[in-house]
Order: C-alpha cells, then sequence, then structure tokens
C-alpha cells in the first residue's frame, strides 16, 4: 500500500488541503500509484469528505497526540513549511515537498524551504493551479518560482533527494553549561 | 510652574537611573560557578515548543526546577511539554517526581493582530509576567522567538534593573529563520546575554551572535 501523508500542524492552510482533494489532484495522486491519502487538517476549514473504496483511501483528521505513526507509513509527505513538520519528516528520511501558504505574513517559512531545498533535501512549491512564472517579494527578495503542486508530483524525481543530516542539540547543552558556570555532568 | 519642573527633573532622573541599570545589567558578566540552576522556558504554538523541548532535552538533570511558560489558549504546548517531562522522567531514574511546572499567562499578540491593539496586549502581558518572574526569580531564561518571550524577557530584565536578581537570558532563533530575524529575534537581539542563530547567513549578518550549526 502506498500512502500519501499531508500535514498543515496547528495552522489552517485550506489553499492546501482543497488543491489536494481536487478531483484532478486525486487522479494525479492515483495515476502516480498510492492508494492511500492521508490529510492532517489542523485548524482548517475546508473539511473534505473522507472515503473508502477497493482501490483508494481518503482519511482526514485535525490532529493527533503525534504524528509519528502517520509519517512512519508514509512513502510521500506533503507539509506546510513549519519547522516541526519539516525536520520531524526530514529525520525518519520520508521524502518530502513542502508547499508555501502565500497568506502567511511575509512568509518567512519560504527562508527554511528554500534552504532546505538548496541542500537537496525536498521539493517545495506553492498550491496555484495554473502554472506561471511568479516573482513574489518577499523580505526585500525578488524570487521565482513556477511550481504547482500537481505540476511537481508529476515532474518530482524523489530519487534526487539528499539524506537530511540531525541536528546537534549536545553542541547547545556544551555551550550552555560553560556559560552559565555548570561542569559537564554528561 | 515649579512644581513641573521638579517633576519634569525627578522623571529625567529616574530614566538616567533606568537606563544607567540597564546598562551594567547588559554587560558581560563573569560565570558563576554553580551545581544546579532554576530554568525558565518559554513555550509558543507549534513548532516553537518542538524546538525549544529539543534544546531542553539536551540540557542535564542539574537544570532543575524547569518552569515552563506558555500563553494561555496555547492547549497542545501544555500536552506537549507534559509528555515531554513523562519521558525524561521514564529515562532518568535518578528523579522521582518530574521537577517541572507550567504557568499560562496572555497572549501578547495573536497573529495578524494590529500593532496599535499589540501595545495593550502586551501591557497586558507585562502585568502578569513581572509578578510570575518575581516569584519564580530564574537563573536563566530560554525561549526562542513566540511573542510570549517579549514580555518574560523584559520582566527578567526589569529583575536585573531593580537589583533584585541578575537573569541570564538566552534566545535560540528558530530555525526557520535563515535569512532574516524574526521580530522577537530583532528585538531581544540587543536585550539576550546570549542570542543563538542556527544558519551561517544569520551569524554573518550578526556578528556578535553565537553560531553552533543546527542544534535542532
Amino acid at each position: 500500500m502506498k500512502c500519501l501523508f499531508v500535514t498543515v500542524g496547528t495552522t489552517s492552510f485550506d489553499d492546501l488541503i482543497a488543491c489536494v482533494s481536487a478531483h484532478d489532484s486525486l487522479q494525479i495522486i492515483k495515476s502516480l500509484g498510492y492508494n492511500r491519502l492521508i490529510l492532517q487538517i489542523g485548524r482548517g476549514t475546508v473539511v473534505p469528505k473522507p472515503f473508502s473504496t477497493e482501490s483508494f483511501t481518503l482519511d482526514v483528521y485535525r490532529y493527533k497526540e503525534s504524528l509519528k505513526e502517520d509519517l512512519q507509513k508514509a512513502d510521500l509527505v506533503i507539509s506546510h513549511a513549519g519547522a516541526g513538520s519539516c525536520l520531524e519528516t526530514l529525520e525518519k528520511g520520508k521524502p518530502l515537498v513542502v508547499v508555501i501558504n502565500e497568506k502567511l505574513m511575509n512568509n518567512h517559512q519560504l527562508e527554511l524551504a528554500r534552504k532546505l531545498h538548496k541542500e537537496g533535501h525536498l521539493f517545495y512549491c506553492t498550491c496555484r493551479k495554473i502554472p506561471h512564472m511568479k516573482a513574489l517579494r518577499i523580505n526585500n527578495w525578488l524570487c521565482f518560482h513556477f511550481s504547482t503542486l500537481p505540476g511537481l508530483l508529476q515532474s518530482m524525481d524523489l530519487s534526487t533527494l539528499k539524506c537530511y543530516p540531525p541536528g546537534q542539540p549536545e553542541k547547545f547543552s556544551a555551550f550552555l553549561d560553560k556559560v552559565v558556570g555548570l561542569k559537564n555532568k554528561h | 510652574m515649579v512644581c513641573f519642573q521638579i517633576l519634569a527633573a525627578a522623571i529625567g532622573a529616574v530614566a538616567v537611573v533606568l537606563v544607567l541599570r540597564l546598562w551594567i545589567v547588559l554587560r558581560p558578566q563573569d560565570v558563576v560557578p554553580r551545581e544546579s540552576l532554576n530554568l525558565l522556558v518559554v513555550a509558543g504554538s507549534g513548532g516553537h515548543t518542538t524546538e525549544i523541548l529539543r534544546l531542553v532535552g539536551s540540557l542535564s538533570s542539574a537544570y532543575s526546577p524547569r518552569h515552563y511558560v506558555i500563553a494561555d489558549t496555547d492547549e497542545m504546548s501544555s500536552n506537549k511539554i507534559k509528555s515531554f517531562e513523562r519521558n525524561q522522567a521514564n529515562r532518568d531514574c535518578n528523579t522521582m517526581y518530574p521537577q517541572y511546572y507550567i504557568h499560562q499567562i496572555p497572549r501578547s499578540r495573536e497573529v495578524q493582530q494590529s500593532w496599535f491593539s499589540t501595545v495593550f496586549t502586551t501591557l497586558h502581558s507585562m502585568w502578569v509576567s513581572f509578578p510570575l518572574i518575581l516569584q519564580v526569580k530564574p537563573d536563566l531564561v530560554l525561549c526562542n522567538g513566540p511573542g510570549t518571550c517579549i514580555p518574560i524577557c523584559i520582566s527578567a530584565l526589569l529583575l536585573g534593573i531593580l537589583g533584585v536578581k541578575k537573569v541570564i537570558i538566552v534566545y535560540v532563533e528558530s530555525i526557520c529563520r535563515v535569512e532574516t530575524l524574526s521580530l522577537s529575534g530583532k528585538i531581544l537581539f540587543h536585550l539576550s546575554d546570549h542570542f543563538i542563530v542556527q544558519w551561517p547567513t544569520l551569524k554573518e549578518k550578526y556578528p556578535k551572535s553565537v553560531y553552533l550549526g543546527r542544534i535542532v
């Protein structure tokens, strides 16, 4: 069973949920071999109706105490650009597509998505229906991107994604122990 | 007229003293050796809490007791913290009971709230934060960016300014911030004792910050 997991964390991202559960998107998802789509919709107001046929299942929920299980069984994760969702997914070694929520103020989430994409760890896009080149002024940076979600799903090559090395919180604890005067107790 | 002049002079004198005290508090201090530390952690919504708990999880049991401060509308963070502390207690068999407390303060600013009303909601948060900080008297405040941390850090600074206690303020900018600082970061860059960034681009822009690589 090939599973696609969509997560928006604790946010509301109606555009993404609507886009991915639209008829043509579902056709693309099915044609790529997925037979299960799980939507974690957070605070969103768009609530697609779950269904189950012989060949395809759509599950929908708002929150779970931990997304570990759904991340574990996913073959592909589509996520909003929140750091928590991205890092949890990348640390599980799952292929990740990040969708930028253009309605967020200043859209600082784009910074992380762009950086991790540059380092080869994920793909990113918006969920506009019509692919077109769009200039965005974000924090005085003029950037161009022309990937839409349905288009990206069809064209991307997941094997090109690089493994994500985990962060090193032990460097933080060593630094903090030093500056607060604690002897190293590890 | 004379009364007005005296009042103006008094206010001026108090302002000068406060600024001087602030300058003294913000100066680099000598490291005081210690065996344990009273830690206050500000947890924001969603990813902020996830990130800060990863950092707290790397700390030794000397950082105890731990006081968590969350916005009063943030149910998720409360659950995440309880779950985290339960796991920590299971790992560290020496601890009989997890030494932690969760405090709630009014949120200083909701997402997309107008700046004008933010002044009032922040003042309201300060009204609650300062007595809390005065009661807890933490040795260290650790935060990573949600608006909730501003009244807490200002309260911690006030403790120092008023000569009650010097509180060490450590700010870790979120991993989301690659090119630019958050608003909280821009404010606390000048008011924290140690300001940590997680990407080299930010270290270049803010040479006085601390760069340790990716720590979450």
